[in-house]
């Protein structure tokens, strides 16, 4: 058989798969910081008043379809809403400990992107402004990215059955590359948005906690969740209040599958060695047994050849016999008898 | 008489498998004019539904039979297992083929399903490795597959190359199915805050992967029950007589791997720190999966093995099954969201249901169209068992 061709063949494939998860597994295993100057945006609840501004500046922005309900009805604020494949943005409405808040949702732009990280045909792209963008044109809408996502924001056109594709806040990547702002926090009356680089909100929000430490809750909320986001954010309550899940993690998400990758390589490395070994083994077990086998049978049957000569020549000497066909009947059934003997015994 | 009640059966059969494939048809209509929204249940917040936990999932652990049996037959050299080989390579082919038909529902373009290898590959996601190693692994399942088509129409030449290729596709075979079931379960370590910590564990590529090998060992069992009861006519000798032996060494390989599961299982629960949850409605939940559909059958083999208890084995293996199909769903499905709100979760429609038995079905027919033309519960008369190595029986009459 093409052993050899074979084994080239797994040794290449080896190599392939290794040199893949090795570049998976530089984006796993040491943090990635981010763009340096990427920016990002500080979402200061204590500040926000639920005024929808940002979701109608959203829509406009993006040219989403119009909603049901008008954005200044604020009665929609009764209940929880979640981003949709029509809104990139919403603003729910929380009862806490402090009272009455208020927190816009979208996307957060992490630092090392689960839905990037997920997506078999690399649609997502972590830009160097810090927006994660989503391209279209390669889609297959597998719906994977919506699961790795732990803030729950990408959302799908479940209704479009030719192309369906997902749908999630740009950062508004084009306003951003002309150097303009965001359209929700250019909306913003109360600036509980503020636009800026990354490393200088966390400064800026450090700050506002130092000189009010009454008024917020001394966390970042962004700065190090699944490994940091672009947008972070400033409490006055507990994050979950807010609903804001506070047992994410920091770990990022090629940290949490880097693990699963790595182990790639090892298969295929090891995989065919091993089989190749158990294989060779068992082989050359059979090869023992069936060799044993033949030996015995042909101790066997030169003992029984043997026994047959004895009788034969007693048979001789004892009697002069006419048919010799007789014997020859006789000898080859104690051949044939004797050599099953120990055949049954090699098999059992 | 007998030729009655089977043809009724066969009747029967027809006439409820053909209102399947209509309502099947029916839905594979609207799912393609009217979107994934006008079918299924799925929603922003619960993105994948019974496709992808049954008809994905289940169904390539269920076709796990294919690498389990050829490799206890070519590398581990358990050559009683032959007349095993065949049915399992052809369970294992369709149901990797339909599972990758099935996706063509679930995912929104599906023409674009070769994108992820051909057009732009994303080599950091696990479902990129799961897309790849299918798709290679039903491509040598099918090479596997071909000795029986060309023994049909009799192509001799062709056939004794593939043949020649065995150990080499049983060896790539086992590798992609390594890789593919454990990925299969890793796909799920990149959500840890959705996926309830009593089945959440960066361990799960593990669980899956020996879940797997047991899954396919008494799909095998399972699935030979079924086609004795109705296809024996079709078997031969040396099938008949090595099947008791291939049921009851699986039994024991499938107890022996069990246990080994529920061992690391309870390992995992221990270094994950997740013991706590048990008192829990899900850990009633876990305690079930694991106690009634993996200890218990377990238990169950080893006893049916020691006292060569057909019938208790051949049950066990529907249970087992079971197991797998409710540990998948437990993770795809009812673990998976479990922090939303009861109004939030995910509840498969009726159509979706529909697709999955559809799919089923067709796997069904079509086993029974193959089965019934090429030799796959008997040996070809004209090609000789174990061809390459002729000195190995020396068949006196
Ligand atoms: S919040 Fe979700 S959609 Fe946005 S970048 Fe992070 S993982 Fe992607
Ligand atoms: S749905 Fe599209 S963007 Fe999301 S993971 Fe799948 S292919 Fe990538
Ligand atoms: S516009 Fe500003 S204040 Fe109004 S809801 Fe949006 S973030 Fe809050």
């Amino acid at each position: 058989m093409q052993r050899r061709k074979f084994l080239g063949l797994l040794g290449a494939a080896g190599l392939m798969t290794t040199a893949v998860a090795g570049q998976a597994q530089a984006a796993g295993s040491k943090h990635f910081e981010g763009y340096p100057d990427s920016f990002g945006v500080l979402h200061d609840t204590t500040r926000c008043i639920g005024c929808r501004k940002c979701e109608a500046a959203c829509n406009t922005v993006n040219k989403l379809p119009k909603p049901d309900k008008p954005f200044d009805d604020l009665k929609v604020l009764e209940t929880e809403r979640r981003t949709t494949d029509t809104a990139y943005t919403v603003v729910n409405k929380y009862e806490t400990s402090k009272g009455l808040k208020f927190r816009k949702i979208q996307c957060n732009h992490c630092l090392e992107p689960a839905c990037a990280s997920a997506c078999f045909v690399k649609a997502f792209t972590k830009n160097p402004t810090g927006s994660v963008t989503y391209d279209e044109s390669v889609c297959v809408g597998c719906r994977y990215c919506m699961v790795a996502c732990s803030f729950n924001i990408p959302a799908y056109t479940y209704n479009d059955p030719i192309t369906p594709k997902i749908m999630k806040c740009t950062m508004c990547q084009p306003l951003i590359a002309e150097g303009k702002l965001p359209g929700c926090v250019e909306a913003c009356p109360k600036e509980a948005l503020t636009f800026g680089k990354r490393v200088d909100l966390i400064k800026v929000a450090r700050e506002r906690i130092r000189q009010y430490p009454d008024r917020y809750v001394d966390q970042i909320y962004g700065e190090r969740e699944m490994g940091g986001t672009a947008w972070i954010y400033l409490n006055g309550v507990p994050s979950p209040e807010v609903g804001m899940r506070d047992d994410l993690g920091v770990a990022s998400a090629p940290e949490l599958t880097g693990g699963a990758l790595a182990t790639v390589p090892m298969i295929v490395g090891l995989w065919p060695v091993l089989l190749t070994g158990i294989y060779a083994v068992s082989k050359r077990k059979d090869k023992i047994a069936k060799e044993e086998k033949r030996q015995a049978v042909t101790a066997a049957l030169t003992k029984a050849a043997a026994d047959a000569e004895v009788k034969l020549s007693a048979a001789l000497t004892k009697a002069e016999v006419e048919n010799k066909k007789q014997i020859e009947v006789a000898v080859k059934k104690a051949v044939e008898e004797s050599a099953k003997q120990p055949k049954t015994e090699g098999e059992a | 008489m007998s030729q009655d009640t089977a043809a009724g059966k066969g009747n029967l059969f027809n006439i409820i498998s053909g209102i399947i494939i209509l309502a099947g048809l029916v839905v594979t209509f609207l799912r393609f004019t009217q979107g994934l929204g006008g079918v299924t249940n799925l929603d922003n917040n619960n993105p994948w539904g019974v496709w992808i936990g049954f008809d994905l999932l289940c169904g390539v652990a269920l076709a796990a039979g294919g690498y389990t049996t050829s490799a206890a037959c070519y590398i581990f050299g358990l050559k009683r297992f032959h007349s095993a080989v065949r049915p399992a390579i052809l369970t294992a082919f369709l149901g990797y083929a339909f599972v990758v038909f099935a996706l063509h529902y679930d995912v929104g373009r599906p023409w674009r399903l070769p994108y992820p290898i051909f057009v732009s590959p994303g080599t950091t996601s696990l479902l990129f490795e799961v897309g790849l190693c299918v798709f290679l692994y039903v491509s040598v399942l099918f090479i596997e597959f071909t000795p029986a088509a060309f023994e049909w129409l009799g192509f001799k030449k062709i056939r004794k190359v593939v043949v020649k290729l065995t150990l080499a596709l049983t060896i790539m075979g086992v590798i992609l199915s390594t890789m593919h079931q454990s990925s299969l379960g890793a796909l799920f370590t990149i959500a840890p805050s959705k996926l309830h910590p009593l089945w959440y564990s960066t361990y799960l590529p593990v669980y899956f992967f020996i879940s797997s090998i047991f899954a396919g060992m008494s799909m095998v069992i399972f699935e030979g029950t079924l086609s004795h009861h109705y296809m024996h006519g079709l078997m031969d000798k040396t099938h008949l007589d090595e099947a008791d032996g291939v049921v009851l060494g699986f039994a024991r390989g499938a107890s022996m791997v069990m246990m080994g599961y529920v061992f690391i299982k309870i390992i995992g629960l221990v270094s994950d720190g997740t013991w706590q949850y048990l008192s829990s409605g899900y850990g009633l939940l876990f305690l079930t999966e694991l106690l009634c559909f993996v200890a218990l059958p377990a238990m169950l083999y080893g006893i049916g093995s020691r006292e060569k208890n057909l019938k208790l084995i051949r049950w066990t293996s529907l249970l087992t099954v079971l197991g797998i199909v409710f540990n998948r769903f437990n993770i795809s499905m009812v673990a998976f969201n479990y922090q939303l709100p009861s109004s939030q979760r995910y509840f498969p429609s009726l159509m979706e249901i529909v697709i999955s038995i559809f799919v089923v079905t067709l796997i069904v027919t079509v086993f029974r169209f193959i089965t019934t033309r090429m030799p796959i519960f008997y040996e070809h008369p004209e090609y000789a068992e174990h061809e390459e190595e002729p000195a190995a029986h020396g068949h006196g009459h």
